[in-house]
């Protein structure tokens, strides 16, 4: 099995090749060993170095006794198992066998039969079958045999539908036939790997039935008889149980952890993160002096993971009331930018700047209570997927009136209130009935104007919205634009819009900050926009998007090139791959935002590509 | 408008209540049919079998006379029916006393024993699975992590009668700190209940931890985040009753096999409950008493999936609104 390169299927599979090898040459190697009884003289001794696990009551070699008992314990265990498989594959796939009728009826038996644990139904089944080793076999495998009839009927309904099933049926292939040549094929690894994990229960439930009696008599015996026998005796000679138990725990394992392991190789493999490396944070710079009517002063901001640097020093000032746009394609660090801000990127995540002070306060040293408090009532966030966004299990009111309580210390009755108050500020309709519901009796937008209201719950200095229209339709996505710039109105709080649209920040903001592989390559204002914009990127953003004047039979202007890669940023400017007057100098260095835009050749770029070219 | 919502609610509950009520009928009806049946699949004679072959012909027909099995197979699953509704569940063959007194004094002992357990479960493998979401969450950790995982594996894997015989090693033989067999005191619970109780609940954390790292990754979260709640508050107001939905599913199916592991751990403990009897009923071949008690099990296995379809159901409204 190529699919066992890791440790556990590793350990796994040498544990189980031990094991099946024990079985088959255990009883031929010490079978006389253990049936000799040593001498009378030596019952129920205790460890020794002729017996390293003592005797038993009839002086025989507990070890050895164990050891051979392995071929039974296994061959029963995979019998049981065989069994169960089997059966549980005819049931699972009645519908496919004897028609959708009757298949219906065999289904609602196995969905019955399962919920009843394995072992009730392994001991209702002893009682049919008889107290014995053959009847043990047979109620095991008829007890794992529903669980087994399941996983076979999803399966097989997932392939039933299939084309090629519809051909071989329609060319009068036979019911059987089509099971086994069409469908248990493309069905056969989870079955395998679920027939391995039950072999691992079969041998500990056969452990089970034969420690209490009802499985293997005497003069044969398992694992789970000796342990039987070994327990009666704990007392004087505990090794005579335990020796066993240990043998039965470690074939279970073996079986167990063979299924995981080749399950886990079917299955997609999470990719491990690479040990992360801390940074010492550098020591902080004095901040300048600044006016008073800055809200977000942001200075060389970096957001790293392992390995990549997704926001490469990015800096820019909010005044009060300022409505800032940032755009850019996605992976372009605009969203990470917003969540630094926010003090939201958590481990292994690492967010490093020169200068991060939202209200005055500098954000850069842990939070304390203050911040956590200043932050949760003066910064207002909204988040893109406005269906994800709310916790589903609480009502969408006690969630808005959550931050009032923490932070401002409301009775939950006056910050429900609250709550229903800034709803109905938001213009949502029936907001007392509404902050009684659930977020899946919300639509899209009246979330998404929930959450604003989230945010008015304080006294917003920020509101930082994160695409905050992209899930919305286009109808939907106006009005909750002009809630934003209403709400901007009102409380004079200043606006950072992210978006990839270009054109839904010219609607709103007055300033456009336009990011590139993790820089700001252009800041400029939205009036300007069209006529002064002076970056390459942005001048192609602008070509990009399609008005009433272009032309409906060319193909619609796109960007060449791909977008940058994070975790492979060139030397010079990002932007150079792409661009129509890159040259070696831009290769060679990364320009600095100078005059509101980062590029070598600003003054050179003259009129902006015209609309259709 | 709101009325009409409110009636669309109410009707997803009734049609939620109808539909888990008609599925619990057609069960305990599957039940008692299969019990019925189990009686009547056993080969040969079970009179005959019960009493030995040396028993005299007479003895073995009026026996079987009197338990009504000389009747054809459709009057017998009446009589059973109609005996089962009016509360007769018939005699022991090998005690002689009614198969009710014998089920009455033998089930608290067990009840007792499966709800301690759970309970001991439950309590352990929600906070730790939780705490443990926490500290490893974003690969964190790997160490502590790869550690929690494998005794967890491990721990799942033991069966309970193992497990039972372990402590019993240890803290009854070795350390003389708990009594190991019988019921009596307080003190002699805590065995027992360990041992039924550590399997499911290293499976039951390993579930709360993977849930709950999937829950921390959830948009909702960074929400909850966003509003600078306490830690507390967002892990045990935001995160955890949105894992608990997949982790009260497991713990309903553990609750069932934790229902049957009884059987073996109350051997293993001399516990006198249902489980030990079943066994020495089972051995003695007294087809009434195993009868029984493999209904009250089945009973009580099926009244767990219905607690845990109605706990899910009130956890999660939208499932139930879905799922009609």
């Amino acid at each position: 099995m190529p699919r066992l390169r890791t440790p556990l299927g590793g350990t796994a599979a040498v544990l189980l090749v031990a094991v099946l090898a024990t079985a088959v040459l255990a009883p031929p190697l010490w079978g006389e060993k253990a049936a000799a009884a040593a001498d009378t003289a030596n019952i129920l001794q205790g460890a020794s170095a002729a017996h390293w696990a003592g005797t038993d009551g009839l002086g025989r070699d507990i070890f050895f006794r164990v050891l051979v008992a392995t071929r039974l314990s296994v061959l029963l265990a995979l019998l049981a198992t065989g069994l169960g498989v089997l059966t549980g594959l005819l049931l699972g796939a009645a519908p496919l066998l004897v028609g959708a009728r009757v298949g219906r009826l065999v289904t609602a038996a196995v969905n019955i039969a399962v919920a009843f644990p394995g072992l009730l139904l392994a001991l209702s089944f002893a009682v049919v079958f008889g107290v014995g080793g053959t009847g043990a076999v047979l109620a095991i495998g008829f007890a794992i045999a529903p669980a087994f009839a399941r996983l076979t009927g999803t399966l097989v309904a997932t392939v039933a539908e299939r084309d090629y099933i519809a051909a071989a049926r329609i060319a009068g292939v036979g019911r059987l036939r089509i099971l086994v040549r069409h469908v248990l094929p493309n069905i056969g690894e989870p079955l395998v790997v679920n027939a391995t994990v039950a072999a691992g229960g079969s041998l500990l439930a056969f452990a089970g039935l034969s420690y209490l009696g009802l499985g293997v008599q005497a003069p044969a015996y398992d694992w789970g008889r000796l342990l039987g026998e070994g327990l009666n005796s704990l007392y004087m000679h505990p090794l005579a149980a335990l020796v066993p138990g240990g043998a039965v725990v470690l074939a279970g394992l073996a079986l167990n952890l063979t299924g995981e392991a080749v399950a886990r190789g079917i299955g997609q493999t999470t990719p491990l993160f690479t040990a992360v490396r801390r940074r010492r944070p550098e020591a902080p710079l004095p901040s300048n002096q600044d006016s008073a009517d800055v809200v977000l002063a942001v200075e060389g901001l970096h957001v790293s993971f392992p390995g990549v640097t997704p926001v490469r020093g990015v800096s820019f000032t909010v005044r009060r009331g300022e409505a800032v746009g940032v755009v850019g394609e996605s992976g372009s660090g605009k969203s990470l930018t917003a969540l630094a801000i926010a003090q939201l990127i958590e481990e292994p995540g690492q967010v490093r700047a020169e200068r991060l002070e939202f209200a005055g306060e500098d954000l850069r040293h842990g939070p304390s209570r203050a911040q956590r408090r200043l932050l949760g009532t003066s910064l207002a966030m909204v988040f893109q997927d406005p269906m994800t966004s709310f916790n589903p299990t609480q009502r969408i009111g006690r969630q808005l009136a959550e931050p009032a309580r923490a932070h401002q210390g409301l009775s939950r009755r006056r910050a429900f209130d609250r709550a229903v108050d800034r709803l109905r500020a938001v213009r949502l309709p029936a907001p007392e009935r509404r902050a009684h519901q659930f977020p899946h009796e919300f639509s899209g937008g009246m979330r998404q104007r929930a959450m604003i209201g989230m945010g008015l719950m304080g006294t917003p200095m920020l509101i930082l919205a994160d695409e905050p229209t992209t899930a919305l339709d286009v109808t939907v996505q106006r009005q909750v634009l002009a809630l934003l710039e209403d709400v901007r109105a009102t409380t004079a709080a200043a606006l950072v819009l992210i978006s990839h649209d270009i054109t839904v920040v010219g609607q709103v903001c007055e300033r456009v900050l336009v990011m590139y592989a993790g820089r700001i390559v252009e800041d400029v204002a939205t009036a300007e926009l069209s006529t002064a914009a002076r970056h390459p990127y942005t001048q192609a953003l602008l070509a990009a998007v399609p008005h009433l004047g272009t032309d409906r039979d060319r193909p619609l202007t796109v960007i060449p090139g791909r977008p940058a890669d994070p975790g492979d940023t060139p030397v010079g400017c990002a932007f150079a791959p792409r661009c129509a007057y890159a040259d070696d100098l831009c290769r060679r260095a990364d320009p600095p935002l100078e005059g509101g835009v980062a590029c070598w050749h600003a003054d050179r770029t003259v009129a902006p590509p015209g609309p259709g070219g | 408008m709101a009325t009409a919502v409110r009636a669309m609610t109410d009707n997803a509950w009734a049609r939620f209540a109808a539909r888990r009520l008609l599925r619990l009928l057609l069960s305990i009806w599957v039940l008692l049919t299969a019990a019925f049946l189990m009686i009547h699949l056993i080969p040969g004679d079970p009179v005959r079998a019960a009493l030995g072959v040396t028993a005299p012909a007479e003895l073995v027909n009026a026996r079987r006379e009197q338990l009504g099995l000389n009747d054809p197979l459709w009057t017998q699953y009446g009589h059973y029916l109609a005996d089962l509704f009016s509360g007769r569940l018939g005699v022991s063959t090998i005690s002689g006393l009614p198969v009710s007194q014998v089920i009455a004094d033998r089930y608290p002992a067990t009840l007792e024993l499966a709800v301690y357990a759970f309970l001991v479960a439950v309590a352990l493998s929600v906070p730790l699975g939780l705490t443990m979401a926490v500290l490893t969450r974003t690969g964190r950790r790997r160490r502590l992590e790869l550690g929690f995982t494998s005794t967890s594996v491990f721990l799942g894997t033991v069966p309970e009668f193992l497990v039972g015989a372990f402590l019993v090693y240890v803290f009854g033989v070795r350390l003389g700190l708990a009594p190991i067999a019988g019921w009596a005191g307080p003190d002699s619970y805590v065995l027992p209940v360990l041992a039924l109780a550590i399997g499911p609940a290293a499976v039951l954390a390993r579930i709360t931890r993977v849930e709950t790292l999937a829950v921390l990754e959830a948009d909702f979260i960074r929400t909850a985040r966003a509003k600078r709640l306490p830690d507390r508050r967002l892990y045990l107001r935001h995160a955890l009753p949105n894992s608990l939905t997949a982790t009260v599913t497991v713990a309903g199916l553990l609750l069932g096999g934790l229902v049957a592991a009884t059987v073996l751990v109350e051997n293993v403990f001399a516990w006198p409950g249902l489980g030990s009897t079943i066994v020495s009923s089972i051995l003695a071949k007294d087809y009434p008493v195993v009868q029984a008690i493999v209904l009250v099990y089945g009973l009580g296995v099926l009244l767990v999936n219905l607690v845990v379809d109605v706990g899910l159901a009130l956890l999660d409204p939208r499932s139930t609104i879905r799922e009609s």
